[in-house]
């Protein structure tokens, strides 16, 4: 049986029916192509599924699509305005910090979400914010760089 | 230079930050079905019977199909898989059946109700045990199967490639040594963990023609082992390469695409996605194979090796399609980056019952230079010589002449130690942080090949259009290296257009020209190569076109930022963009037509070794060079190591690009320190117990080491403006030198991976008894 459910969905309200076993990844890329948000394990392990709940980073592939009612759910084709990018995603390539671009969309999530909450982390605080985010191909170190470069230009 | 040297952003990056590029499994096609595959519970056994009855009634089932559907063997250097089970399963999780349905849920449902009978066999599960003349055969129909010329299977045995050195002579190298040393060491099977797990979409129309999209590092070889497989001409398949979310080597060749076609056909015209899951992409598709070392070294008291006998046993899994030529490149760089007169190699792969081996970055270096790097540490001890000292000794240098007696040419190896040992400060050593703390200083080098046939070739085409922008049209895939980045700065380079204004597109086997594979460290310099060469056409008929118009000698003509320019009379010009479609007469006629570029490559005068011992001038299109350090600490009460410092630094001929190359060696050095740390696919009678990133960890953002990155720059002769590759030969030596650190802080040796903290106690233990 499905269920109705309401929530806003990167800044628009939207409503539907849906299945009570799909979980809110599902739903984000089949039924709102929204395939930003990526599914690398399906079991919370990876954080490639990231997306935004209320402020607050989650593995979309945890959740259950009916638990978004009533919630503001940000995705990473949320940030940009248009062809302007979030300031963020400009600093992810400027500094390099991307490469097969699997994890980036969950990789910037989880940082955007910190930054929401602190705009200036220090650099021990992105990377435990974003250690639930593997990526196998950049070491790291570039992605820290990029979110650091914003929580500077945020100090300023 | 303008361009190429420079720090250009990825080309790809606004499509990836935003999430708007589609890979394989985000794309959605009208009436897409969904696949799901049925596999072996057992490592080894015989398929007695298959009954997909039920299956086929279930409501939503299109297709099912079984190894009848699929009986045609397929590979890339030994054609010895299909791609579905056939008579019997060769390890545990082998598609033996699959089913195209309506859903994902109908099709695991399908799955579920398909019944196999199976008589189990005895399985080889260890390497050495397959070695044995009384094993169980993994393969008895090996000597039915086609190879290529340059491996040597064993029919009648598990060896599927048997690769020999044989250079100078080893009795008397032995004889000349004042020491003589034999050490062993053990490598574990580890898996590529690629955030992106394999996907597959295929489709075929009334007329035949069968379209595959795929995460495949390599459309053109897909291409082909389909061809071979399904008997179906290649101008009747169409391979799609639309991104790859990581390979890592796990996506060359072919894995999943075998499985879906039979079901394409059966479904009329209905496409068929298979996804694999994180699990399926632990066990079922390719894995680094597992490799057993032994090396005996002779060593006179002056530091200088005189005699080294390597005999590397592969584990190779079920099918070695792949894993021979990974077998092959251990065997003729089995000396290491070292100037040994008298070498004796056999590098042995073996079948066996467990998850398939293929190519991993590395492609078998990462796996000998863990046994070649710690042995070169075991050896200076031996004679009271410092790691450094011994390397700068025994090092290759321009002159010296590697395992295949080729003289080498152009190695900054020397340059790259130096440098890291400098970065590392390594003779002063630094406290402990804490009082349960050691610290310790490692070192080890590395070098790397391409490792592929002689004659594989790379192609390109430029459009130029008439606004002066162009279109570069490679297969060269940017699996995350940033290819495309790369190969359009070359572009820039020759044409003066700036990166902006060029266009890539790739891997579309039905638009896009041949390139064999993105494998072996190789686009940079052989796709590099082809894009040079087909922009220089375009500047040839450029140049001749202004040559008509001017009155100008085509040598005194150059391109200069978009502009075809004299070289005496500068102002004598013409923009790119008014040649792009031809030169316009002042009558109003018209001249030559639009402007295409075209350019081919293939490595010259590469030239197969000798059969009996491996010997050769050129095996390989160029050798990469160089050094890795790492400092760390260890609690001794824990075992737990912190990798505190990095230093790394590759002969790399030409940076094209420093931030691109900067973030691919950082990155390999956390996955070499994945591997040296965590990393081992724990397999127990022929079952992956670890399948998932909770019990195979992989590093996370708290892992990283701070890393110290630097560059060589001798020339390659061959390469675009000098480049050649970097992209495995960075991963190569982390793991020796994590182990050669270990031994620096606490004195005992770990001869197997990964280091973990169990193995540092238990060593700890016994060296205090």
């Amino acid at each position: 049986m499905k269920h109705a459910i309401n929530f806003i969905l990167n800044r628009e309200a939207v409503s539907i029916r849906i299945e009570p076993h799909i979980t809110l990844l599902e739903m984000l890329r089949e039924v709102f192509d929204l395939t930003g948000a990526k599914e690398g394990c399906g079991a919370g392990e990876c954080g490639a599924c990231t997306v935004l709940v209320n402020g607050k980073p989650l593995n979309a592939c945890l959740m259950l699509a009916v638990e978004a009612d009533g919630t503001e759910v940000l995705t990473v084709e949320g940030l940009a305005n248009g062809t302007e990018l979030d300031v963020l995603q400009q600093s992810f390539i400027d500094h390099g910090a991307l490469q097969c671009g699997y994890c980036t969309p969950g990789m910037i999530m989880s940082a955007k979400a910190l930054l929401m909450e602190n705009p200036t982390p220090t650099e021990k605080e992105v990377i435990e914010a974003i250690s639930g985010n593997l990526c196998r191909c950049t070491g790291y170190k570039k992605i820290v760089e990029a979110v650091m470069a914003v929580s500077q230009k945020n100090g300023k | 230079m303008k361009y190429v040297g420079i720090s250009v952003p990825r080309v790809d990056g606004i499509k990836k930050v935003t999430g708007a590029l589609k890979y394989v499994d985000d794309i959605k096609l009208h009436g897409m079905l969904h696949a799901a595959v049925k596999r072996s519970p057992y490592p080894h056994g015989e398929i007695i019977r298959i009954d997909t009855s039920k299956a086929e009634k279930l409501s939503g089932v299109k297709a099912v199909i079984t190894g009848k559907d699929v009986s045609k063997r397929a590979g890339l250097y030994l054609e010895d898989k299909t791609f579905l089970a056939t008579d019997k399963v060769r390890y545990r999780g082998e598609a033996v059946a699959a089913v195209a349905a309506e859903t994902k849920e109908i099709a695991l449902e399908a799955v579920a109700l398909i019944e196999v009978e199976y008589r189990e066999l005895p399985a080889v599960t260890n390497a050495l045990e397959g070695l044995k003349p009384d094993a169980p055969l993994v393969h008895p129909d090996l000597g039915e199967y086609k190879w290529g010329p340059i491996f040597f299977p064993k029919p009648g045995s598990n060896i599927s490639n048997h690769y020999k050195i044989r250079k100078g002579d080893i009795e008397k190298g032995f004889a000349e040594a004042d020491f003589i040393v034999e050490n062993q060491f053990f490598v574990p099977h580890i898996q590529h963990c690629p955030i992106e797990n394999h996907s597959a979409i295929a489709q075929m129309d009334a007329e035949g023609n069968l379209t595959i999209w795929s995460t495949c590092q390599s459309p053109y070889a897909v291409q082909k082992a389909l061809s071979v497989a399904f008997d179906i001409p290649l101008n009747k398949i169409r391979v799609i390469s639309p991104a790859v979310g990581g390979g890592f080597g796990g996506k060359a060749g072919t894995t999943l695409e075998g499985i879906i076609i039979p079901l394409a056909k059966k479904v009329r015209g209905r496409p068929v996605k298979l996804t694999y899951s994180r699990e399926d992409e632990f066990v079922n598709s390719f894995v680094r194979q597992g490799m057993h070392a032994v090396i005996k070294t002779g060593i006179d008291k002056d530091g200088k090796i005189t005699a080294v006998k390597n005999t590397f046993i592969w584990d190779g899994g079920a099918y070695t399609e792949y894993g021979v030529n990974i077998v092959r490149a251990g065997g003729y760089a089995s000396t290491g980056p070292y100037d040994i007169p008298n070498v004796w190699t056999d590098s042995i792969c073996v079948y066996t019952n467990h998850p398939v081996g293929g190519p991993y970055r590395g492609f078998g270096m990462s796996e000998i230079h863990f046994a070649i790097e710690q042995n070169i540490d075991m050896l200076a001890e031996k004679i009271g010589m410092d790691p450094l000292d011994i390397r700068r000794i025994n090092g290759l240098r321009p002159g010296g002449k590697n395992a295949t007696g080729q003289v080498v040419e152009v190695c900054g190896l020397q340059e790259c130690i130096e440098e890291v040992a400098q970065k590392l400060a390594w003779s002063h050593k630094d406290k402990s942080s804490q009082p349960n703390k050691r610290r310790g200083k490692g070192i080890a080098c590395a070098y790397k090949a391409p490792s592929m046939p002689n004659n594989v070739g790379s192609s390109a085409i430029v459009k130029l259009n008439e606004d002066g922008t162009a279109h570069l049209l490679v297969s060269a895939q940017d699996i995350g290296q940033g290819s495309d980045t790369a190969l359009i700065q070359i572009a820039s380079e020759i044409l003066t257009i700036p990166p902006h204004k060029i266009t890539i597109k790739t891997g579309d086997t039905d638009y896009t020209p041949y390139e064999w594979q993105t494998v072996a460290s190789r686009i940079t310099y052989c796709a590099g190569n082809a894009v040079a060469r087909a922009c220089e056409d375009i500047k040839e008929q450029l140049l001749e076109l202004a040559q008509i118009r001017f009155g100008i000698p085509k040598r005194d003509l150059t391109l200069c930022d978009e502009y075809i320019v004299s070289k005496i009379y500068p102002d004598r010009k013409i923009a790119i963009k008014d040649l792009a479609l031809g030169l316009s007469m002042d009558d109003g006629s018209g001249f030559h037509g639009p402007i295409l570029g075209r350019g081919a490559f293939i490595p010259p005068n590469v030239r197969n070794t000798d059969k009996q011992t491996g010997q050769g001038e050129k095996p390989v299109a160029f050798w990469t060079y160089g050094c890795q350090g790492v400092e760390l600490e260890v609690d001794v009460e824990t075992g737990k190591i912190e990798i505190l410092k990095v230093a790394s630094c590759f002969d790399v001929g030409k940076v094209i690009n420093p931030m691109l190359i900067e973030g691919q060696v950082e990155g390999a050095i956390v996955q070499g320190l994945g591997s040296a740390l965590y990393e081992e696919l724990i397999l127990e009678k022929g079952i992956v117990k670890n399948p998932s990133f909770v019990d195979y960890k992989i590093p996370t953002a708290a892992d990283m080491p701070e890393m110290l990155v630097s560059f060589v720059e001798n020339p390659e002769e061959t390469g675009p403006f000098g480049a050649r590759g970097i992209g495995e030969p960075c991963m190569v030596p982390a793991a020796p030198a994590v182990a050669n650190a270990v031994y620096d802080a606490l004195g005992i040796r770990i001869t197997s991976l990964p280091i973990t903290a169990e193995k540092i106690l238990k060593a700890l233990q016994e060296k205090n008894k």
